[in-house]
């Protein structure tokens, strides 16, 4: 076999899903449809899972396939189809390049470590919570790295060219104005970006071998492959090449091992291996083995414990972060819930499903997604929420419930969208225009697509706002376009639970006009 | 730096005007028909016909385009863009109207004409649903985003009595021609809105008018650059739940249209067309006060059309 053309054909497969994965967080005028991103994503292994769990759809079975080849070829997800494990090769090829004597060596197993942060993972997962996963998840983090430093770095760069060419008349390139940053999501991304970068330029793939919670459920997974890469104690000339090309630093030449569970078969030592030291070895007599099989009840035995323990300590936290609503405030512009985006069901779904890959930030056309701070609380850091203050939830518009991989947020139609209630209006009348300053103003009311906030006589001639929250679906135009500062006088409270919003009255008018009347003047 | 110097000039050019203008009876068209032949109306309203026909008509009345329009110059077209919704729900200008007056300027021998507008609702939303984007393209024209605060130039404005400097598209500041497009719709805090009123689109920071006396700040910034043509798309109207409308049932089809160059007139005679009377607009009255225009139809020439 020819490993260095299976080699290029495994790279060029990696840059293929890393490309496409960076183009649909880097989409800042949206070019893309959304509804291809399913099909993008395909392969995701967290997200897919999620999804699986979430709402079984045949696009949801990526994660099956990868846990099949997984179990025939080993961790080829790694180093093919995961885009924060093809950054972390671009990042050490860089290293190579700089340092041409560069090469890799066997590293450490830290076992305790990795099975550690798998456990707590799962743990929080069971509990309900989503925070270690979401700071954790490679499609994520890679998500978070795209979205809040590369896409803000594209966008001056896509305004200089527009407005550049905007000299030479031409307007057909044209700006993306940011409405919010969160300066949260920025350090957070850059600082990952940053430990994981300095770790895969000096030590190849250690992220993902001590931290990243699916590269250790896939290293376990492995351990069952069919085929597993092993040197060949006969044809192994002992030179060491194939040790000092792994990235992964699992092959330890000198005793002739590979440990399988951490390689990420990504072919490099075969391509340098000069005699036919490297192989894919069949794994299957090892199963007719009687001394085996003993060992598998030991290890059936403890992963059931291990299982029990996980679940059992999970439903104790989950009683733990069950959201208490908080008492009654008299400080009316602070949000006791912020909204979650449509077709996310509400808090509850939302928070259990949603990794903070911030695909929807980058989807959203009016940037009212922005991650979260404090928003949805400590647990629930840096997932989206609807940041009124910036801007509004398009009417009739679902490209978030279109793109996300999670299905945190679920598909959701037009028609279906104008009548989802996610929050609620209130009107804060001290802090109005019309009556501090006695003035005109209506801009809530304008801009409600329901005419959830109508006007209504008021003083003076003037006419005043009034709040009819049975047609309001909690698009937060009103809370955006108030022009009191600094607290606005209407803001959207979110719902915990979506709601539906009744159908706003039609209202009929005399249709016949007769065009032969005289004008009025 | 020949654009700054070409904006500040044609800023400078623009209050020179104004200043001049403001001496005479009927300011906007001393300040504009210095430039071609007097018209013989000063405001042109017909009915009973679909907008592109109802506008050849009315602009033929008015000498044809070209006597706005000179061979070379640059044409900035302000339709209301402002909500992401269609044609027939009254939101926007009708798109017809708009591609018919780009046309027109086309002929009359315009460089460049250009359209843009500040919008409420997502803009690229805004410009496709409402079939501007389409229209303006079909048509030739160029169509801009105003979706950038980098477009918007500091200016002063002079007149002005709340509003004393605002940021103006930088369109606008640099076009030789200024057509404004307005639609004429119920608002649920002005009442209408209509020419004037759509010069809001013009600026970036629409809350500064809202939290400082909004029909003031609306009359302050008709004195600043006063469109060369108001033409007001009353094909559909929205009657009620306006701006944005909440259904086709706040839609009525007036089949009307009305031009001037007189901005105060072209909004007192769109709003006896809806129905109201101009004085209890409170915006009209202010600019006529400030004199900004002629708010009594009786004292215009005006031209009626009914097909």
């Amino acid at each position: 076999m020819n490993f260095m053309k299976l080699k290029i054909v495994r790279v060029y497969v990696a840059l293929f899903f890393f490309f496409i994965t960076s183009i649909l967080f880097l989409d800042i005028i949206h070019i893309l449809p959304s509804y291809i991103t399913p099909y993008l994503l395909y392969f995701q292994f967290v997200p897919s899972t999620i999804k699986f769990f979430n709402q079984f759809s045949i696009l949801a079975t990526g994660f099956i396939i990868v846990i099949i080849v997984t179990l025939i070829f080993g961790r080829l997800y790694c180093t093919s189809v995961c885009p924060l494990g093809t950054l972390q090769d671009i990042i050490s090829r860089m290293a190579l390049f700089i340092n041409k004597k560069k090469y890799f060596r066997m590293l450490n197993d830290f076992k305790l470590l990795k099975y550690s942060i798998l456990t707590m993972t799962l743990i929080s997962i069971f509990s309900g919570s989503l925070v270690l996963l979401n700071l954790l998840d490679p499609f994520s983090l890679t998500g978070k790295i795209f979205s809040n430093i590369l896409r803000l770095l594209l966008i001056p760069v896509n305004n200089l060219a527009a407005f550049t060419l905007e000299q030479f008349d031409v307007y057909k390139v044209y700006p993306v104005e940011l409405k919010a940053l969160s300066w949260l999501a920025i350090v957070f991304s850059s600082s990952i970006l940053l430990i994981i970068g300095i770790m895969s330029f000096t030590k190849g793939r250690l992220y993902c071998n001590t931290v990243c919670p699916v590269g250790t459920v896939l290293g376990l997974t492995s351990r069952f492959s069919l085929f597993k890469i092993t040197i060949d104690e006969y044809e192994c000339s002992g030179c060491g090449m194939c040790e000092t090309v792994c990235k992964a630093g699992c092959i330890d030449n000198e005793n002739k091992i590979i440990d399988f569970e951490r390689c990420v078969t990504c072919l490099n030592c075969f391509t340098v291996c000069p005699s036919n030291g490297i192989v894919f070895k069949s794994s299957f007599p090892a199963f007719s083995n009687n001394r085996g099989s003993q060992v598998d009840n030991d290890k059936r035995k403890f992963f059931t414990r291990f299982f029990i323990g996980v679940i059992g300590l999970s439903e104790f936290l989950r009683a733990q972060v069950k959201i208490i609503p908080k008492k009654e405030s008299t400080l009316p512009v602070i949000k006791k819930v912020y909204t979650t985006p449509p077709g996310s069901m509400g808090t509850e779904h939302y928070y259990s499903n949603c990794t903070a890959c911030h695909l929807c930030v980058s989807a959203c056309p009016t940037h009212v997604l922005q991650p979260s701070f404090l928003e949805h609380g400590w647990l629930n850091i840096l997932q989206p929420y609807l940041d009124n203050s910036a801007a509004y939830c398009t009417f009739e518009c679902v490209r978030c419930t279109e793109v996300c991989p999670t299905e945190a947020i679920l598909p959701l139609s037009v028609e279906k969208k104008r009548i989802l209630q996610i929050g609620k209006t209130n009107f804060v009348k001290e802090n109005c225009v019309v009556e501090t300053e006695g003035t005109a103003c209506g801009a809530c009311s304008e801009h409600c697509p329901t005419k959830a906030v109508i006007m209504i006589p008021y003083k003076n001639n003037l006419k005043i706002p009034e709040v009819r929250n049975e047609y309001c679906v909690g698009c937060g135009a009103c809370e955006y376009a108030c022009p009191t500062q600094p607290y606005k006088a209407i803001y959207v409270e979110g719902n915990p639970v979506h709601q539906i919003a009744k159908e706003a009255p039609e209202e009929r008018f005399e249709q016949e006009v007769n065009y032969k009347e005289k004008f009025p003047f | 730096m020949d654009r700054r110097d070409f904006i500040r000039k044609s800023i400078q050019a623009g209050l020179l005007a104004g200043t001049a203008a403001s001496v005479g009876r009927f300011p906007n068209l001393l300040a504009y028909t210095n430039l071609h032949s007097p018209n013989q109306y000063d405001l042109v309203a017909i009915k009973g016909g679909e907008p592109d026909l109802m506008f050849d008509k009315a602009i033929e009345s008015l000498g044809g385009m070209k006597a706005f329009v000179k061979k070379g110059q640059k044409v900035v077209v302000k339709p209301n863009i402002g909500w992401d919704v269609t044609p027939d729900r009254a939101g926007n200008t009708n798109p017809v109207l708009v591609k018919r007056i780009i046309q027109h300027c086309y002929e009359a021998g315009a460089k460049e004409v250009y359209v843009f507008d500040n919008t409420c609702d997502d803009w690229k939303r805004c410009y496709s649903n409402s079939g501007i984007e389409k229209a303006v393209k079909d048509a030739g024209g160029k169509i801009v985003s105003g979706d950038s605060e980098r477009y918007y130039q500091q200016v002063e404005v002079k007149k002005g009595k709340k509003l004393k400097e605002t940021k103006v598209h930088e369109l606008i500041l640099e076009s030789d021609v200024f057509i404004n497009v307005p639609i004429l719709k119920n608002h649920s805090s002005t009442e209408l809105t209509i020419s004037m009123k759509n010069l809001m689109g013009n600026v970036w920071d629409r809350g500064y008018w809202h939290r400082n006396d909004l029909n003031q700040c609306i009359a302050d910034f008709s004195s600043f650059r006063k469109p060369d043509l108001n033409i007001v798309d009353a094909y559909y109207i929205l009657k009620e739940n306006g701006p944005r409308g909440v259904s086709k049932g706040d839609v009525v089809l007036m089949k009307s249209q009305i031009i001037s160059t007189d901005i105060v007139a072209a909004d007192a005679a769109a709003a006896k067309l809806f129905g109201l009377e101009p004085a209890t607009i409170s915006y009209i009255k202010l600019a006529s006060d400030m004199k900004l225009g002629q708010m009594d139809l009786s004292k215009l020439n005006i031209n009626r059309i009914i097909l």
